[in-house]
């Protein structure tokens, strides 16, 4: 009997997340909480030859599922083409990275090292 | 030879083909502790792990898990155990099942990074994979044959507080546990585990490689008992130190190896572990087209 409830917990615990995971939040509001100081940041691998494909190479191991192998969105993550995004700053793409959109379904992506992080926004700032 | 073979294709085919694509992990070394990265939102990950435990006043154990680790959403990751383990000169068990779950309260990086992670276990005293360290768990708790530990059987419920920090390409974790035996006059027992682990290179090279640096994590983990609520403390428990390393490979592999040293008497003196695991995105759009829902 216990068993038969925990089983319809989870069930239903899954079923909530799965529903959460749809929740929509306008790029706008999520770059409009970044703070001022994290926006202002520069990359330090702005002028790196390498990070370019270096950042190309990690947007598809880690980012490509969701936004498409050409950054230009999913059924899973929207196009990294919008002009909101294109409009970011450096600082402001490199602290999504870091953060997430945790409630939209984007996980924070702090496990790759900083400069990692950094190649990928090269790469994405590269985008035509 | 060749039959065997293709049978195993054709399973590792039908395990791979209804997910939509493998990833590159970046998975941590840890095996005991926990950093506070979940796994993404609708990826499976498929992991088997081996302890390898040497032990005094009688056999040598074998002990082996599978793990079904799915990101139900960016802050929930539940995962499904199953446990056994093979006693030399003994016998072969499965011992159990366990059902754990992390959630991320905090939406955005802090300083210090909580994870809630609550836990179900439904095992026999024969389990030996030593997942976690609690209470006053001593060597020779496991000396007994496995006959007579497969008849006690434990309902447990295990909480933590994974507690995670990055910096400058190091992670530090520190995990205070208590679990607590559902059966009646069961106190509560207390452990802890504790990592620090780093990439062996900070950047990614520009072209796929399969032994370049930033593919290996290296790290080291502390972990142990701490009494419980009649007898918190060190007395009577024990403590392993262990190095472990992780390998990250292009292909979406991840190997890992950790050799545990007991730090004390009431431990055993190596406790040898190795995992390898696999990750699938796209899990949640199979599910939904299992059930008849939009993909």
């Amino acid at each position: 009997m216990k068993l038969r409830h925990a089983l319809i917990s989870a069930a239903a615990l899954t079923a909530l997340a799965l529903g959460q995971s749809r929740n929509d939040e306008p790029a706008g509001q999520v770059l409009a909480r970044i703070p001022a100081k994290a926006r202002a940041k520069c990359n330090p691998l702005a002028n790196d030859p390498d990070a370019t494909a270096a950042g190309r190479k990690l947007f598809e191991q880690h980012c490509a599922e969701c936004h498409g192998e050409t950054a230009d969105g999913s059924k899973r993550g929207p196009s990294l083409r919008a002009d909101a995004l294109q409009q970011a700053t450096p600082g402001e793409i490199f602290w999504i990275l870091t953060n997430g959109v945790v409630r939209r379904g984007m996980p924070a992506w702090s496990k790759l090292p900083e400069p990692q992080r950094w190649q990928i926004v090269t790469w994405l700032r590269s985008l035509p | 030879m060749q039959a065997i073979c293709k049978s195993y294709a054709r399973l590792a085919l039908l395990i791979a083909l209804p997910c939509s694509s493998l990833l590159v992990g970046q998975e941590s070394p840890y095996i005991v502790t926990y950093d506070h990265h979940l796994e993404e939102p609708g990826n499976l990950e498929v992991e088997y792990f081996s302890t390898f435990g040497a032990q005094r006043a009688g056999n040598d154990f074998h002990a082996f898990w599978v793990e079904l680790e799915y990101g139900a959403t960016a802050w929930w990751t539940t995962e499904f155990y199953l446990d056994g383990q093979t006693t030399f000169g003994d016998s072969t068990l499965f011992t159990g099942f366990r059902w754990e779950n992390r959630f991320r309260p905090l939406r955005a990086e802090h300083f210090i990074n909580p994870v809630v992670y609550i836990e179900y276990e439904n095992d026999s005293e024969a389990d030996k994979i030593i997942k976690e360290v609690e209470g006053h768990d001593v060597e020779s708790d496991f000396a007994v044959s496995n006959a007579t530990l497969r008849k006690e059987h434990d309902h447990e419920l295990e909480c933590k507080l994974i507690l995670s920090k990055d910096f400058k390409g190091w992670n530090f974790a520190l995990n205070p546990l208590a679990t607590k035996n559902l059966s009646p006059n069961n106190p509560w027992e207390f452990g802890y585990a504790m990592g620090l682990s780093r990439p062996l290179a900070l950047k990614a090279s520009a072209e796929p490689c399969t032994l370049c640096p930033e593919n290996f994590i290296a790290g080291v983990e502390l972990y142990g008992g701490l009494g419980d609520t009649q007898s918190f403390g060190l007395h009577q428990t024990s403590h392993y130190l262990a190095p472990a390393i992780a390998w990250n490979l292009p292909s979406g592999w991840t190997v890992r190896l950790s050799p545990g040293f007991g730090l004390n008497d009431n431990s055993h003196h190596l406790l040898l572990r190795w995992g390898l695991s696999r990750e699938f995105s796209g899990f949640t759009e199979m599910l939904h087209s299992w059930f008849g829902g939009r993909p």
